[in-house]
């Protein structure tokens, strides 16, 4: 056991430190909103990331990841949230898309869509729930049938984060109409461009619209898009979420890190000497040292063995809702004021507890996480 | 960056279960935790044998020279069977304060101590030999004398000393922030093991008790507690191993990171026994079923040098000043 990073990690570690220091941006530092100079600030600010090498860092050089070990994207990420750093823009590409294609896809589909998610050119979203398979997405029902070299895409699919800005879709389909639920799945990737392709915006409680519902109307889609086998998609899926749910446990941390900073700074200046608020902030710090040690315990065990080790399986449960407890103690630190969406922070407090509610129904909601726990950890009886 | 344990710490660790399941299964711990002395005076010959009393004591001194993450192994072990003897008071508190001359007789078995920490009350007073008090900003050995108190953990009894006792000079006064320090990863260590062997009883039990044609683990209001336990258990385990690694290396952040990890893992291993017991239903209420030892320990273990509250307010003035 040494929790000290090694002389080769306190290399890369200065290196992203001093990088960070040259060239964090300042436009995008306040709260999200939905303005095009944003977006392209944004924009720049992946492409800046992505040219340094810091995205798809641990991807394989031959598609022009860095090739770094997972430890690297510890320390990346966890620099990143010390610099209070924005995230780069393609979430569902670099976590879940990029991961699947990785594991799963051809030569050829690598060389296609690797280096464009890594340079934020191309933004992915994820076509998995549909108005009838939410938690139980082998009851998903958007159809492709195969015709000749392509394949026909009919269907809905519903909450779909970016989907009004992306380019590409991983998308979960049915290909064999006689098959229920794990069989006869597909997974495909498509175009948002393609004709047939219709993303209508939702507007969620924070006001903003960043997820969607898509629309599918006999949308072509070649044969070569397929990842995996024909048929063989739920396996291919589980990929994805497991990518979702496992590397992300990292990047939550990050994200919870740059709150609770926000957050003490917050306190300093207006919670003095209250025992109580005190008292709760001091929990969440201890909880988000337990989440980040946790995560190292995680990544130590698959350095090791290659293979995640459970104790990763309770990241994202206890990172929701530490993030719900830790936003809305901001509010109370706030106090009446926070109520005004143009008080003090401008709106960073109110968007941020707004959005954590979303934190434990996203990526598997916190029941369906308790099951996977009590199932596949505990081995208690499976309840479906 | 590595956090795990070494193949030989490992080791260390299922040695250390397999004898403890062996020596100190329910029906012993319960009976020596309801017998007049609380514990078995003979063990503490078997521990000196094996080594483990003088784990951390330099070779010199008799020891194995070895360090705390060794001794966090058994703190972890030693909880997960509820063992019944002053191994914490001696190991955790009193053993490395000692001079080396006194060190050599705890580590030969020959000896046991315990400590006062902060002027309060004693562990395992009645069955240890020497005590560490602060007199004078001094370090200062003296008998164990004083009144054995009824505990509600009977496996580890308190005990006030008594005042004026002939005492012998041994250091100064600021050994016992170390010894703060290692009490709090050791006992969040214990909780930790205490959590685990709660945790595992109750899982046993949800697959195998069955209800309404069932077994009640398929119901999610026993099942999600459970999967609640493992995540708290898991938290509390990185906490406790971190603050192991801190005192082991004497690391800056040793005082925070102990605070931390004995305050939330004690949480834990209360709110895990709470539901251990509920998911038992009737059994669980039992002074029959073991349970209820764990349950006691744990409190103990919370309510050791002050609450949590009183850790998280020393964290408090860390990160907000
Ligand atoms: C902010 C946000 C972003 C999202 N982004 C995407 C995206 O990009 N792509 C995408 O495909 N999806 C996305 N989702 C959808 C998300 O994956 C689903 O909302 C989620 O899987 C739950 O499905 P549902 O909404 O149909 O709820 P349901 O499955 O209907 O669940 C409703 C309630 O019932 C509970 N429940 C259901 N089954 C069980 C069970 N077996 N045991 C116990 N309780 C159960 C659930 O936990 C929940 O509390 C997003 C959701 C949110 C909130």
């Amino acid at each position: 056991m040494d929790l000290r990073d090694t002389p080769e990690e306190v290399a890369f570690r200065t290196e992203v430190r001093g990088w960070l220091e040259a060239n964090i941006p300042t436009e995008l530092t306040g709260p999200r909103s939905g303005e095009e100079a944003y977006a392209r600030a944004w924009h720049d600010w992946s492409r800046k990331l992505s040219d340094a090498g810091y995205a798809g860092l641990t991807w394989p050089k031959e598609y022009g990841g860095s090739g770094a070990p997972y430890s690297h994207q510890a320390i990346l990420l966890e620099e990143l949230a010390r610099a209070e750093a924005p995230q780069h823009m393609g979430v569902i590409g670099l976590g879940m898309a990029g991961p699947t294609i990785i594991a799963h896809g051809t030569d050829a589909q690598k060389t296609r869509y690797l280096q464009k998610i890594m340079t934020a050119e191309e933004i992915w979203c994820q076509g998995f729930s549909e108005p009838d398979a939410g938690s139980d997405l082998a009851a998903a029902r958007t159809s492709a049938r195969l015709e000749g070299d392509h394949f026909v895409v009919d269907g809905q699919k519903l909450w779909s984060s970016f989907a009004h800005i992306a380019d590409w879709c991983i998308l979960v389909t049915r290909s064999d109409p006689e098959s229920t639920k794990h069989a006869g799945m597909t997974y495909l990737l498509v175009d948002m461009h393609a004709p047939g392709v219709e993303v209508r915006p939702l507007r969620q409680i924070t006001g903003e619209a960043e997820f969607n519902e898509i629309f599918f109307t006999a949308v072509r889609v070649p044969v070569e898009n397929v990842v995996g086998e024909i048929g063989q998609g739920w396996a291919v899926a589980m990929t994805t979420l497991l990518h979702e749910r496992a590397t992300l446990g990292f990047a939550l941390t990050a994200s919870l890190e740059v709150n609770l900073r926000k957050l003490i700074t917050l306190a300093r200046e207006r919670t003095e000497g209250d025992p109580i608020l005190r008292d709760r902030i001091a929990r969440e710090w201890i909880e988000l040292q337990a989440l980040r040690l946790t995560n190292y315990r995680a990544l130590t065990q698959l350095i090791k063995t290659g293979m995640p080790g459970p104790e990763g399986s309770v990241s994202k449960l206890q990172w929701s809702e530490a993030n719900q407890r830790l936003t809305k103690l901001a509010l109370e630190v706030l106090g009446p004021e926070a109520q005004l969406w143009n008080g003090d922070g401008a709106g960073y407090w109110q968007y941020q507890q707004l959005r954590s509610r979303g934190n434990t129904i996203e990526a598997g909601t916190s029941e369906i996480l308790r099951n996977i726990i009590a199932e596949r950890v505990l081995g208690l009886p499976r309840s479906r | 960056m590595d956090f795990s344990f070494t193949e030989e710490q490992e080791q260390l660790r299922r040695e250390a279960r397999t004898l403890l399941a062996d020596r100190y299964p329910p029906e012993r711990v319960a009976e020596l935790a309801d017998s007049a002395e609380g514990w078995d005076p003979a063990s503490w010959g078997e521990l000196a044998g094996l080594g483990w009393i003088g784990v951390s004591v330099p070779e010199e001194a008799g020891g194995a020279g070895l360090g705390f993450l060794e001794e966090a192994v058994l703190f972890e072990e030693l909880g997960r069977a509820l063992y019944p003897g002053p191994y914490f008071s001696t190991v955790a508190l009193a053993l490395p304060e000692l001079p080396a001359e006194l060190q050599r007789d705890v580590v030969e078995g020959k000896t046991r101590w315990s400590a006062s920490l902060d002027g309060s009350l004693v562990p395992d007073l009645a069955i240890v030999d020497r005590v560490l008090v602060a007199r004078d900003g001094k370090l200062v050995a003296v008998p164990a004398e004083g009144e054995a108190l009824e505990t509600m953990d009977s496996t580890r009894r308190l005990g006030r000393i008594a005042h004026g006792a002939e005492g012998e000079e041994v250091g100064d006064a600021s050994a016992f922030e170390r010894m703060r320090v290692r009490a709090f990863a050791a006992l969040a260590l214990e909780a930790v093991g205490i959590a685990q062997r709660a945790l595992e009883l109750t899982v046993e039990h949800a697959k195998t008790r069955e209800q309404f044609g069932k077994p009640i683990g398929i119901y999610q209001a026993v099942s999600h507690r459970l999967s609640d336990s493992y995540a708290m258990t898991e938290l509390a385990r990185s906490l406790s191993y971190w603050a192991a690694w801190c005192v082991a290396e004497q690391d800056d952040e040793a005082r925070v990171a102990a605070a931390a990890a004995k305050s939330y893992a004690s949480d834990v291993a209360v709110t895990v026994c709470e539901y251990a017991i509920q998911v038992h239903g009737g059994t669980g209420f039992t002074w029959e079923h073991p349970l209820h030892r764990y349950y006691k320990r744990a409190q103990w273990i919370q309510s050791y040098g002050g609450y949590p509250a009183v850790q998280r307010a020393e964290i408090a003035a860390a990160i907000l000043g």
